[in-house]
């Protein structure tokens, strides 16, 4: 089991147009990937986007985000998959539960951070053009918190996908199944290629929601935005 | 496949019985689980440190460093651990080397950071009392970056008690065996008691670490709490 013949069973396997095309083959597994990462931070940021603006309104909320980082960072991945598995049975909605859990607190903690961080100046002069707080909220706060949550959003993004890879692991599917497939039955060269497809897929989603979001991003806005985005939490290992 | 509800009330998620039966399998996988962790932290912090004492004095090595770092931080451990085993195959190394990976991102990025917050006045008053550049790091800017590093070796131990598990793919992965055990057997206990295992030694890692946080840059516990 040398590296080198690794590498070419790798190359071979990405080349073959049937791996990709057959069924069950990598571009099936793409899409459930996707599918399982879209539902799970859409799960997520309905749950964390409404409460950390809740916890930044009630200014107290440090305590609760901090304690929900430390708590999902020492809590091992796997663990609350074979969890929600023996729970709830096979298939992908245990492993969407699963990993939405460790996509909240990024979420929470940058949306919480961005409405803690918004000049109370600008904040002072829409209440004093008579703005109702629903009002301050959704054109003043959230706007200039966007940037960050932005970053939260993207950094929950690319934790989940990494994290779905394990979703092979209690019957999930995804693109992680080439990968266990792989070291299971000793074929490497497949275990390779499939790393090699889900490092891509997470680089190029990062990359991509990255652009995505400085178009996005209001010019006058755009160099607080990259100074602020430095600032987001970084990206968890996959479990 | 439909289970009379008799069987279903003996499969609870937490057992004595279990725990009291497997008590020999349960203290030597928290031993490889601890030993691994240790291991792991102690071999990133190695190579850690000259990386992010040499990235202090290169300004451009630094921003390469922590560019590389946020982005090899995205790889998912299950694809680490498949890239690794073509080339070391299945076991105790792959899943240490894995370890060691993700614990020196953490590691490199905190150091760095504690490294450069240090004051340049009382690294200028250093240098004026005829402190040479060794004597300067050891003294001087080592302790006053000791909370910062503290804090780094406090996360990467936290994340890589929680990262061992996913070594069973590979073969060795502590607590994990367990984990995996109880799920292919279908028995709620054993995942369940492994996971409180585990959460257990991440815990005590981070008191003890705070303690010898404490310990060592006694000046910081205002700062710190």
């Amino acid at each position: 089991m040398s590296g080198a013949s690794a590498l070419g069973d790798a190359v071979r396997y990405l080349n073959d147009p049937l791996s990709w095309t057959q069924r069950g083959g990598i571009l099936d597994l793409l899409g459930d990937h996707l599918w399982m990462t879209l539902v799970a931070v859409a799960l997520a940021a309905v749950i964390a986007l409404p409460l950390g603006v809740l916890l930044a309104r009630l200014r107290r909320g440090s305590a609760v985000v901090v304690t929900a980082a430390n708590l999902t960072r020492a809590l091992p991945t796997l663990a609350l998959l074979y969890i929600f598995t023996a729970a709830i049975g096979f298939g992908q909605r245990p492993t969407i539960l699963a990993v939405a859990i460790f996509a909240v607190p990024p979420i929470l903690s940058n949306t919480f951070t961005g409405l803690q961080e918004v000049d109370p100046a600008a904040r002072d002069a829409g209440r004093g053009m008579g703005m109702s707080r629903g009002r301050l909220l959704t054109s003043v706060e959230l706007p200039l918190a966007l940037p960050l949550i932005g970053a939260g959003l993207r950094t929950a993004v690319v934790q989940v996908i990494a994290t779905v890879s394990l979703a092979s692991l209690v019957g999930g599917g995804g693109l992680g199944l080439i990968i266990s497939n792989g070291i299971f039955t000793q074929r490497f060269g497949q275990a390779m290629a499939g790393a090699l497809l889900v490092v891509v897929l997470a680089l190029g989603v990062e990359a991509l929601l990255a652009v995505g979001q400085r178009i996005l991003t209001p010019a006058p806005m755009r160099v607080a935005g990259r100074r602020r985005g430095a600032r987001r939490s970084g990206a968890r290992a996959g479990g | 496949m439909i289970l009379p509800a008799s069987v279903a009330v003996e499969n609870p998620w937490l057992s004595w019985g279990y725990v009291e039966s497997n008590w020999d399998d349960l203290a030597r996988l928290t031993g490889q689980h601890v030993s691994l962790t240790v291991q792991a932290v102690l071999i990133a912090l190695a190579i850690a440190l000259p990386l992010a004492l040499l990235a202090r004095a290169r300004p451009a090595v630094a921003g390469a460093l922590l560019g590389t770092s946020a982005v090899l931080y995205t790889v998912p451990s299950l694809a680490l651990f498949g890239l690794l085993a073509p080339f070391t195959g299945i076991g105790r190394t792959t899943v240490l080397i894995g370890l060691v990976a993700y614990a020196m991102l953490v590691l490199v990025r905190n150091i760095l950071v504690g490294l450069q917050g240090v004051p340049h006045d009382v690294v200028d008053a250093a240098r004026g009392m005829g402190y040479s550049g060794g004597r300067r790091l050891l003294a001087v800017e080592l302790p006053l970056a000791l909370p910062a590093i503290i804090t780094g070796v406090r996360l990467a131990t936290v994340t890589t008690v929680a990262l061992v598990t996913v070594g069973v793919v590979v073969g060795y992965g502590g607590l994990g065996q367990l984990m995996f055990r109880g799920f292919s057997s279908s028995y709620r206990a054993e995942i369940m008691t492994a996971t409180l295992l585990c959460l257990a030694i991440a815990l005590v890692a981070d008191v003890v670490l705070l303690a010898l946080g404490r310990a060592l840059a006694p000046w910081s516990r205002r700062r710190v709490a």
